[in-house]
C-alpha cells in the first residue's frame, strides 16, 4: 500500500490509533446477518447458574468417569480464585456468570443416534439453512463435518470412512468414552486448567467439542471439520476441540461458527488445543462469524478463546489461519508452542471489526527448541466505529538457537471512527535468533476507489476488491472452499461501510 | 460524440476551468496542450467524474447523456476512459481479475453475457500480444511494482481491452524515454478507428509525433485560448507557450 501513516519499530510498546476522513465513507448502514434466525425446538437447559453441583451435574448428564469429573472440579476450584482478566483493549459490562446457563441440548432419546436419519429434522434444517447438510450423499466428498449444537453435537459425518485409516473424528462426548486414554494423555497437555480465567472456566464447564486424532504416518485423506452452532437463549458456550497428530501425521482442520441474532451478549469461550509430534503437521483454519451485535452495538457473542498448538517433536508444524468478521468482541491469541527442533509455527489472520465491533487479536509465538521458525501475517480491517488490536508475543527462550520469526502487521482503515492498533511484545533470549516486525497503517485511498470507478467497478465492489487485495497473503493460506467463503463474507461484514 | 459547453470547475475552492467549449466527434483525434498548471488534467478528471472537482457552471453531454449528472463508474460503462498520469497500485489484485471485472461490469450495463475467466484470458492474451505487453503482466498485481513505463503501457493495455467509445490520455507521455514513447503511441494508434474518439492532454509535441492529431486546443488559464490543425503543436514546439501568452496579452 502506498501511503503508510505509521510505522512501529522492533520491542516496544506502541498503540496508534489512527483517524482520518474518507469522503467516501458515510453512517454504516446496518448489516444484514443472515445466520441471525433462531431455531425452535424443545431442549434439556440447567437453570443458570453456576456452582460445584452444577459442574457434578454435567460431568454425571454426559456419563463421564470419576477422573473427568474431579478434573473439571479441579478447574471450577480454581476458576473461583482467578481474577477477570482486564489488560486486553476492549471494553464491556461486567459478566454475570451465575446469569448464564451452562447447558443445552436438543431434547432427544438418551440412547446414542445410529444414523443421521435419528438427528431432528429441525437440526438437520438449521445445518442445511447454515449452508452445512450433514447428509452425506449432499456433502462435498472432501470434508468430514462434526457438528456441535449449543452445548452437544449433533452430528459426525465420514466417521466411518476416516476410521479405515485409524482416525479418530468423533465428537468430545463421544471420545472420553471411546477412547478415554487417549483424552486422559492430551487433555489440558497444551492449555492446562490453570492456564487462564476463561480457560479454567471451560475446563469446569465445557459441555461438548471435536477430537480427531491423527495415527502415526497417517495423512488425513479429507479435511476435518468442525460448525458451531449457539442456538439456545442465555446459554454459554463452551466447547473444547483437542487435535493430535502423531509421529509423521497431517491433517487439515476447518471450524465454522454461527449463532442467532439476539439483543443480549452471549459468551463463547472455547478451548482449542493441537498436539503435533515429530515430522507431524497440524493446519487450523477459522472462519469465525458469530453474531456481531447492531450497529450500536446491541448483542452480539462475547468470543474469548484460548487456542494453543504445541509442536512437541523435531520438524513439527503448525499452522494457524483465521478470518474474523462476527463477534461483539473477539479475544484470542491461537498461539504455536514451538518445543521441537525445527519446528514451524504460522499465523495468518484477518480480523474485520465493523459497527460497533471490538477484536483484540494476535499470537504468541514460544520458541524453545534449536532453529524453530515462526511466521506471523495479521492484516486488521477497521471500519463503522470498529476498534481493532493486533496483539502479539514472541518469545526466544535461551536455547533456541537459530530461532526465527518475521511478523507482519497491517491494518487498513475504512471511515474516520474507527481505530486500529498494534500491540509486540518481543522478548529474546538467545543472541543467535532473529526477530523481525513490520507494520504499517493504511486507509482505503481515494485514488484506488476513483481508479476502480473509472474502469466500470462500483464503489462497493472497488471497496471489496481493495479489500481483498489488502488480505491476500492470509486467504492463499485458506482451503479453496473456506477462501471462497471467506471474501463473501467480508463483503458482507462491510456491506454499507462506504456510501 | 462530447459536447462541452462553458465548463467551469474548480478543486478546493480554487477555480480551475474557466468556461471550457469543446466538441469532439467520432474517429477524432484531439490534443489539449498548455502550460504547467493550465488546467489540463483537471479537464481530464471532471470528464472522468473524480468528484474531488466540483462543476461550478456549463454542461457537458457524452453520446446525448448528461455526463455530469453520471457518478464515474457509470460514464465507464457508457464507453469513457481515461488513461492516468499516475496510475494506482492495487496490492493483491491481479491486473487479469482487475481488468475482468472491469470489462463484465461494462459488458453487463450493455447487457451482454459476461465473459468467464477462460474466454477472458484468451481475449487478454490477444491484446497483450497487439499492445505489445508481456503476457506474464496479465498475474502481477494491478501496477504494483511497475515501471513508470510499464504503468503507462498497462494503461494502454487496459484502453485495448475495454474498447471505450471516447479514450482520454492524461500526460500518457510523462515520465516516458523515447522507446517506451513509441510503444504507447502505437498501442494507441492501433485503438484508432472511425468510431472512437481520443483526447490526448500533453505538454509536449513529442508524443504527437505519433499520435497524430485532426485537431490541436491550447488551454491556458482554464480556457481554450487557441484552436489549429497538427501544425499548430509544431509552432508552440518552436516558439513555447509564451508566445500563446504574449499574443492574448496584445489581443
Amino acid at each position: 500500500m502506498s501511503d503508510h501513516d505509521v510505522s512501529i519499530g522492533d520491542a516496544e510498546y506502541a498503540g496508534t490509533r489512527v483517524e482520518q476522513s474518507n469522503r467516501q465513507v458515510a453512517d454504516l448502514a446496518n448489516q444484514e446477518y443472515k445466520y441471525g434466525f433462531v431455531t425452535d425446538l424443545e431442549a434439556d437447559t440447567f437453570e443458570p447458574g453456576l456452582n460445584e453441583d452444577i459442574v457434578r451435574r454435567l460431568s454425571a448428564i454426559k456419563g463421564e468417569p470419576e477422573w473427568l469429573c474431579e478434573w473439571r472440579l479441579k478447574a471450577f476450584r480454581h476458576w473461583l480464585e482467578l481474577e477477570e482478566p482486564d489488560w486486553a483493549n476492549v471494553s464491556y459490562p461486567p459478566i454475570d456468570f451465575q446469569a448464564l446457563r451452562y447447558y443445552s441440548a436438543p431434547k432427544r432419546d438418551k440412547k446414542k443416534l445410529n444414523s443421521l436419519d435419528e438427528v431432528d429434522k429441525e437440526i438437520l434444517e438449521t445445518f442445511e439453512k447454515l449452508g452445512i447438510p450433514l447428509d452425506e450423499q449432499k456433502r462435498l466428498s472432501g470434508v468430514a463435518v462434526d457438528a456441535v449444537f449449543d452445548s452437544v453435537s449433533v452430528a459426525t459425518t465420514h466417521s466411518d470412512i476416516l476410521a479405515k485409516k485409524g482416525i479418530i473424528f468423533c465428537s468430545f462426548s463421544e471420545a472420553v468414552k471411546d477412547h478415554p486414554d487417549l483424552v486422559k494423555k492430551y487433555l489440558g497437555s497444551v492449555v492446562p486448567p490453570s492456564d487462564n480465567f476463561y480457560a479454567a472456566l471451560n475446563s469446569a464447564v465445557f459441555s461438548d467439542g471435536s477430537f480427531c486424532f491423527i495415527p502415526k504416518g497417517v495423512k488425513c485423506p479429507m479435511d476435518l471439520s468442525t460448525y458451531f452452532r449457539i442456538n439456545a437463549a442465555e446459554t454459554g458456550q463452551f466447547e473444547r476441540t483437542l487435535v493430535v497428530a502423531e509421529e509423521g501425521a497431517s491433517v487439515n482442520y476447518l471450524e465454522g461458527c454461527t449463532a442467532p441474532q439476539r439483543d443480549e451478549n452471549q459468551l463463547h469461550a472455547a478451548v482449542v488445543e493441537l498436539v503435533a509430534l515429530d515430522n507431524a503437521t497440524v493446519r487450523y483454519s477459522t472462519v469465525q462469524n458469530w453474531y456481531a451485535g447492531d450497529v450500536k452495538g446491541k448483542g452480539g457473542i462475547y468470543n474469548f478463546v484460548t487456542k494453543r498448538g504445541k509442536c512437541a517433536g523435531v520438524n513439527s508444524h503448525i499452522s494457524w489461519t483465521q478470518v474474523e468478521t462476527g463477534s461483539a468482541i473477539t479475544w484470542k491469541y491461537p498461539s504455536c508452542l514451538l518445543m521441537g527442533d525445527n519446528s514451524v509455527g504460522e499465523f495468518y489472520s484477518v480480523a474485520v471489526s465493523n459497527m460497533r465491533q471490538q477484536a483484540d487479536t494476535g499470537t504468541k509465538m514460544i520458541h524453545m527448541g534449536k532453529n524453530t521458525k515462526s511466521t506471523v501475517i495479521s492484516k486488521t480491517i477497521s471500519a463503522g466505529e470498529g476498534n481493532n488490536s493486533y496483539r502479539g508475543q514472541v518469545q526466544v527462550m535461551p536455547k533456541a538457537e537459530n530461532a526465527r520469526n518475521y511478523t507482519q502487521c497491517d491494518s487498513l482503515l475504512i471511515g474516520d471512527q474507527c481505530g486500529a492498533h498494534t500491540f509486540p511484545y518481543i522478548e529474546v533470549r538467545n543472541n543467535t535468533s532473529a526477530v523481525e516486525h513490520e507494520a504499517s497503517t493504511s486507509k482505503i485511498s481515494e485514488d484506488q476507489l476513483f481508479y476502480c470507478k473509472q474502469r466500470g467497478i462500483g464503489p462497493e465492489d472497488a471497496i471489496s476488491m481493495v479489500i481483498n487485495g489488502f488480505c491476500k497473503e492470509v486467504f492463499d493460506h485458506l482451503p479453496m472452499e473456506f477462501a471462497v467463503e471467506a471474501t463473501k463474507l467480508l463483503g458482507v461484514s462491510l456491506e454499507g461501510s462506504v456510501g | 460524440m462530447l459536447e462541452i459547453q462553458n465548463l467551469h470547475a474548480s478543486v478546493e475552492g480554487n477555480d480551475i476551468l474557466q468556461g471550457i467549449n469543446l466538441t469532439v466527434n467520432p474517429g477524432e483525434v484531439h490534443a489539449i496542450m498548455g502550460p504547467n498548471g493550465s488546467g489540463k488534467s483537471t479537464l481530464a478528471q471532471v470528464l472522468s467524474g473524480n468528484d474531488a472537482y466540483e462543476v461550478t457552471e456549463g454542461s457537458a453531454t457524452f453520446l446525448g447523456v448528461d455526463l455530469l449528472e453520471l457518478p464515474a463508474e457509470e460514464r465507464a460503462r457508457l464507453g469513457m476512459f481515461m488513461a492516468f498520469q499516475y496510475p494506482v497500485e492495487i496490492p493483491g489484485i491481479s491486473n487479469a481479475y482487475f481488468l475482468q471485472a472491469a470489462l463484465n461490469e461494462i459488458r453487463k450495463s450493455h447487457d451482454l453475457e459476461e465473459l468467464d475467466s477462460l474466454e477472458f484470458r484468451g481475449l487478454l492474451q490477444e491484446k497483450m500480444d497487439l499492445v505489445a505487453i508481456d503476457r506474464a503482466f496479465a498475474d502481477r498485481p494491478v501496477n504494483q511494482g511497475f515501471s513508470g513505463g510499464e504503468k503507462k503501457r498497462n494503461e494502454v493495455l487496459q484502453l485495448a481491452v475495454l474498447e471505450p467509445r471516447l479514450a482520454i490520455l492524461d500526460e500518457s507521455d510523462s515520465g516516458l524515454d523515447i522507446d517506451a514513447l513509441r510503444i504507447v503511441a502505437d498501442g494507441v494508434n492501433k485503438m484508432r478507428n472511425k468510431e472512437r474518439g481520443f483526447i490526448v492532454v500533453t505538454h509536449y509535441q513529442r508524443l504527437l509525433n505519433h499520435i497524430v492529431p485532426d485537431v490541436v486546443h491550447v488551454l491556458y488559464k482554464g480556457r481554450i485560448v487557441k484552436t489549429g490543425g497538427k501544425e499548430l503543436a509544431l509552432e508552440l514546439e518552436k516558439k513555447g507557450y509564451d508566445w500563446v501568452k504574449e499574443e492574448l496579452a496584445t489581443a
